[in-house]
């Protein structure tokens, strides 16, 4: 028997252990547990009453069995009772044995509730922390409606223990998360907030947890906490080693705390006011500045907390998105960290510029890495390190350098592992597809992906290179050439027989002068690997051959001759043979005509996301797709089947043809869009019930948040909160625009009637035409929804439209209303013009309401390149070398409405006089507007007579809109 | 932080501790038992310390013949994690001194209400060695010495 070190082992306890750890079989523990059971049953039912001690050590045992993997039906009641012994070692075994084995037994949760609701009120700090313990660990409902209203009593009480503190404030977070509609807020909000202040570091620590939670949930309630955390933060940071004595980890000051901190902050945009602002960019560059000095110490845990808390740091650089030097700053030292020795860091450093490629000012800095991150993909050991190496090369790929990552992955493929292959797959088919340049490429790229890994090449892949082969025509001559010759090699994989089948049935005669693939070599090709496909393959194969019979009237006979055969007609598979039969029937009733109009080219698919997004973001779950486009500007995103889709829905009549290429199992080939015409209708019927509320007041409180933000840039996160991340990407173009809207469900329950709206108040509905494509009624958990708003601006307008969102989540309906970042200063086209001009027409404009000036206080530091990218985010074009001051910005465009045209000049003057030495500017913005008369194209360049009759609101209202970006 | 398990178990497979910051029903918690074994024991030595699976980040580390193995939401911070386990075993070795997977197969209670102490609802709730320490060392005291405990039936 092993010694016990201290305390009070139970010595019966021990001498079982060891019992089972000298069975030689599983058959003699299971007997010797058996033994022990009966033992411990005979003693519970016994006449004897039992004393504590004996109490808690079969309590114990039997724990310990329940630990080892049987079942325990006992013992629970004894337990119970131990909750209510004055001792404590006992009343620490029945909280454990409770909340390891808590069962839903309702008798049993009342007497467990009134045990502890004894303890909690026995002022006895040690038994109080069990009580809370125990809460936490169960976390049950029941146990929520009990105590929820009593924790924060105790934790915000001025004479509760500082453990005890601690305790109620992660108890609370955990009922919080598991019944948030039984935990009461507002009362003590604030008071929770100033534990931030409290003198004792752990219940910082605690209370830090808590807020986080909370805050997610409520932003605005606790929007106090963050100077406090950047207070605090702050103190951390400057702090030396030594001053948080116990709290110093490894030499790093509370790396816990700090991180929970900073964490926190990712819950709030940065700072508005610029003090705190200010204060915040200085612990974070302490931050980065600490992470580049000699190590204090060289063991692993200092520099895996340093490390910590410079990753966290990082972290909330890109979450705020908003300072280019941090952003850079933050790339080039996990730079560094790509080549370092330790493997965890260079896993965390890949994985971390994932996101840092996402961001604009970023992205580039991220492209300079890509030479080592291929060299990681061909030389690190370890395939989780790899995984990471693909997901950023995925990332940062973009037009410039995808022909050379989509090489390097389908390389890499030949040897992957199994578990990630098919997410390769996807990821370089979403590559090509999405920057090909050229679609020759795209289609050997795909075919390339059949002949590596043609087992991994799920149905989404192949039915896109259909899709996208039939919408351009340009290149179907190529790819029947290409699959022409790939189908040659004697063991072609059953994918690529698909798609050769179904390219030559469209598109065979394209290739057909050709006497190497005459009509009867191409079907005799496909026909010798009829035999070995199954049975869908076999379906579309014959459907390939009643297209050859209308394309290659000389074949008719060869091919009628096999859909006669037995094994055609006579097939077991009932689809076969209906194919079989209806397609020889069709070929000899039917004229030339005839079979040439039901057998026509497929028409172009309609456009829509890629089908194989969706698949890679249910795959891996919203979080994990960092979305390639989100955030970075990138106009010249391949718009794929744009310009046929409008003319799609008229073109696909119902002829048969659709249904003859449809097989059963082929969701992305039927051409009904996703929400069929029965989706459709149930949201419809839900807007019939909610839509009378909507044109008046919206529901609840409309978030703006991010609002501002988007009024120089088009793409990014525009509301987020526990359950759902809305994203916007837009582009626009003169008086009109187009608006995706994507839905992430950030749960992995679905959600159920969602509905989503525009609300135009009063004026703004004449002014701004908006169209909105239903979305699908539900959203699966952790998938993306996209919606497509069609935007005309009809004329100038001042207020902002509110996209309003409605689903049902666990029963409960949520609304969601957001303000849409749509602001007049979209519909810019950018004007260029001399210095001369510029100045003419500026002094012509002078009338007040041709004019707006505005004086305010920058927010942040005025740097120059930011401001241009800001000036040219607002629409204008940013003129060079015009104003004789070179400090000041000025820019000019034209704002395009449906029934008129706007020229707008601006001026931004910068003051740094006005508070030398501070980090603020005062400065002074002007903008001149006119509204053009006669407009006699649309790009007509501004002349000064156009310059007379302005709207003054247009104008300030842009005047509020630059002074807000800057 | 917000760990959503953890669990410690033996190069052979052999569950020593679990803990459940998430409510999973039995089945669920055998499959994830199941899987991180199978995932974390099948990695090469010198492999780095972090997995995805599913939706979750695992963090793991060795110690002797123990796995240390914890499941993460998919923003935290996996270094932060492995201090978190690093700091548990500073814990149990200071409690035990120099621990070893016996202590915690014969004290597994103990090896609970250490980690209660440090962890609650998959939060750090007290990062203080000192301040951990005390207050196992304060609920020691409360229990029985080794005369006591040697006078105790054997069975």
């Amino acid at each position: 028997m092993p010694a016990v070190s201290k305390g009070d082992g139970m010595r019966g306890l021990a001498v079982f252990i060891s019992d089972i750890r000298n069975c030689k079989s599983k058959e003699a523990e299971i007997k010797r547990i058996n033994k022990e059971l009966a033992n411990i049953r005979s003693k519970f039912k016994g006449d004897k009453a039992l004393d504590g001690y004996s109490k808690k050590k079969y309590v114990c045992k039997l724990l310990f069995i329940f630990l080892l993997g049987h079942d325990i039906d006992f013992g629970h009641m004894e337990a119970v009772n131990l909750l209510s012994s004055n001792k404590y070692t006992e009343k620490q075994i029945g909280y454990l044995f409770i909340s390891v084995l808590v069962n839903s037994n309702s008798d049993l949760i009342r007497l467990i509730n009134n045990a502890i609701k004894n303890d909690l009120s026995s002022r006895n700090p040690t038994f109080m922390n069990l009580a809370l313990h125990c809460i936490a660990n169960v976390g049950s409902r029941e146990m929520a409606e009990a105590f929820a209203a009593d924790i924060p009593r105790i934790l915000v009480a001025g004479d509760t223990m500082d453990s005890v503190k601690q305790s109620a404030a992660l108890c609370l977070l955990r009922l919080n998360r598991t019944s948030p509609d039984l935990v009461p807020m507002g009362e003590w909000t604030s008071r929770v907030v100033h534990l931030l202040n409290d003198q004792h570091l752990g219940v910082v620590t605690a209370a830090t947890s808590l807020i986080t939670t909370l805050a997610q949930k409520n932003p605005e309630e606790f929007k106090t906490s963050v100077s406090l955390a950047v207070a605090r933060l702050s103190r951390i940071v400057t702090s030396a080693s030594t001053d948080l004595q116990d709290y110093t980890y490894y030499f790093v000051p509370a790396p816990w705390l700090s991180v929970k901190l900073l964490r926190l902050l990712q819950c709030y945009p940065p700072p508005e006011d610029a003090a705190i602002r200010g204060r915040l960019s200085e612990c974070l560059e302490t931050i980065l500045n600490k992470a580049q000095e000699p190590p204090k110490s060289k063991k692993v845990q200092h520099s895996n907390a340093k490390n910590a808390v410079l990753f966290e740091a990082i972290s909330l650089i890109i979450h705020h998105d908003s300072e280019p030097t941090l952003l850079v700053r933050a790339c080039n030292q996990l730079g560094q960290f790509l080549q370092h020795r330790e493997t965890n860091l260079r896993y965390l450093a890949l994985e971390s510029m994932c996101t840092l490629a996402s961001s604009e000012f970023s992205h580039e800095a991220v492209k300079t890495h890509i030479e080592t991150v291929i060299n990681a993909l061909k030389t690190e050991r370890d395939v989780s390190v790899r995984q990471r190496a693909v997901d950023l090369l995925y990332a940062m790929c973009d037009r410039s350098n995808v022909q050379q990552i989509v090489a390097e992955m389908l390389n890499y493929l030949e040897t992957a592992d199994y578990s990630i292959r098919e997410e390769i797959v996807l990821k370089v088919a979403i590559l090509a597809e999405k920057y090909a340049v050229d679609y020759t490429w795209y289609v050997d790229t795909i075919l390339n992906l059949i002949r590596i890994a043609g087992d991994y090449v799920s149905e989404e892949v192949w039915y896109r290179v259909i899709q996208i082969v039939i919408n351009r025509d340009d290149v179907q001559g190529y790819a029947a050439k290409t699959v022409f010759e790939a189908l040659q090699a004697p063991a072609c994989h059953e994918n690529l027989v698909k798609v050769g089948g179904y390219i030559l049935g469209e598109f065979g005669n394209l290739i057909a002068g050709d006497p190497r693939s005459s009509p009867l070599v191409q079907f005799n090709l496909l026909h010798s690997k009829f035999h070995l496909c199954s049975v869908p393959s076999r379906a579309l194969l014959l459907s390939t051959y009643i297209k050859f019979i209308n394309l290659f009237p000389e074949v008719k006979g060869t091919i009628q001759e096999v859909l006669r055969s037995d094994s055609q007609l006579r097939n077991a598979d009932v689809e076969l043979q209906q194919r079989a039969v209806e397609y020889l029937r069709l070929s000899c009733i039917a004229s030339t005509d005839i079979l040439a109009t039901v057998l026509e080219e497929m028409p172009p698919f309609p456009e829509r996301e890629s089908s194989i997004l969706a698949k890679l973001k249910r795959k891996k779950g919203p979080g994990m797709v960092p979305d390639i486009e989100e955030g970075r500007k990138d106009k010249n995103v391949n718009g794929g089947m744009e310009p046929i889709s409008t003319n799609a829905t008229t073109k696909s009549t119902p002829s048969p043809s659709t249904d003859l290429l449809s097989l059963g199992s082929s969701p992305a080939l039927s051409s009904a869009p996703p929400s069929s015409s029965a989706g459709g209708l149930l949201v419809d019927v839900f807007t019939e019930n909610h839509a009378p509320a909507a044109p008046g007041v919206p529901m609840g409180p409309v978030a703006d948040d991010n609002f501002s933000r988007f009024v120089c840039k088009n793409n990014g996160v525009l509301f987020e909160n526990q359950l759902v991340q809305i994203g916007l990407k837009s582009e626009f173009r003169q008086n009109l625009g187009r608006m995706y809207i994507f839905f992430g469900n950030k749960t992995s329950t679905q959600f159920l009637n969602f509905s989503s709206s525009v609300i135009c108040q009063d004026s703004l509905k004449t002014q701004l035409s908006i169209h909105i494509k239903p979305a699908d009624p539900t959203v699966d958990g952790g998938a993306q929804l996209q919606q497509i708003l069609n935007i005309e601006c009809v004329s100038d307008f001042v207020e902002a439209p509110v996209l309003s969102i409605q689903f049902r989540y666990g029963g409960t309906l949520q609304n969601i209303a957001v303000k849409l970042p749509i602001t007049l200063n979209k519909f810019f086209q950018p004007t260029e013009m001399t210095s001369q001009d510029f100045f003419q027409r500026w002094k012509q404009l002078s009338s007040p309401q041709q004019e707006v000036q505005k004086i305010f206080k920058a927010k942040h530091s005025m740097d120059t390149e930011v401001t241009k990218a800001k000036i040219i985010g607002f629409g204008v074009a940013l003129l060079d070398r015009v104003d004789p001051n070179p400090s000041n910005f000025v820019g000019a465009g034209v704002i395009h409405t449906k029934t008129t045209q706007v020229g707008c000049l601006l001026r931004l003057e910068p003051n740094t006089q006005a508070q030398v030495g501070g980090p603020e500017r005062v400065l002074a913005c002007a903008l001149a507007c006119a509204r053009c008369r006669a407009v006699p194209s649309p790009n007509a360049s501004l002349s000064p007579s156009l310059f007379t009759d302005v709207p003054s609101h247009t104008t300030d209202k842009q005047g509020h809109c630059i002074a807000a970006a800057l | 932080m917000k760990m959503r398990f953890l669990l410690l178990f033996s190069r052979q497979g052999k569950l020593r501790l679990q803990k459940w910051f998430t409510p999973l029903v039995e089945r669920e918690r055998k499959k994830v038992v199941r899987d991180m074994t199978l995932m974390v024991l099948g990695r090469p030595p010198r492999s780095c310390n972090f997995l995805h699976w599913k939706d979750l980040k695992v963090v793991y580390k060795r110690y002797a013949s123990l796995y240390f193995c914890c499941g993460l939401d998919d923003k935290d911070n996996e270094l932060l994690a492995l201090e978190v386990l690093h700091r548990y075993v500073e814990l149990l070795d200071k409690y035990f001194g120099n621990v070893c997977e016996l202590d915690i197969i014969f004290n597994f209670e103990k090896a609970y209400f250490i980690l209660d102490e440090f962890l609650m609802g998959g939060e750090v709730q007290e990062t203080s060695k000192v301040t951990v320490a005390k207050s196992i060392e304060a609920s020691d005291m409360l229990q029985e010495t080794m005369e006591e405990y040697m006078s105790k039936p054997a069975f």
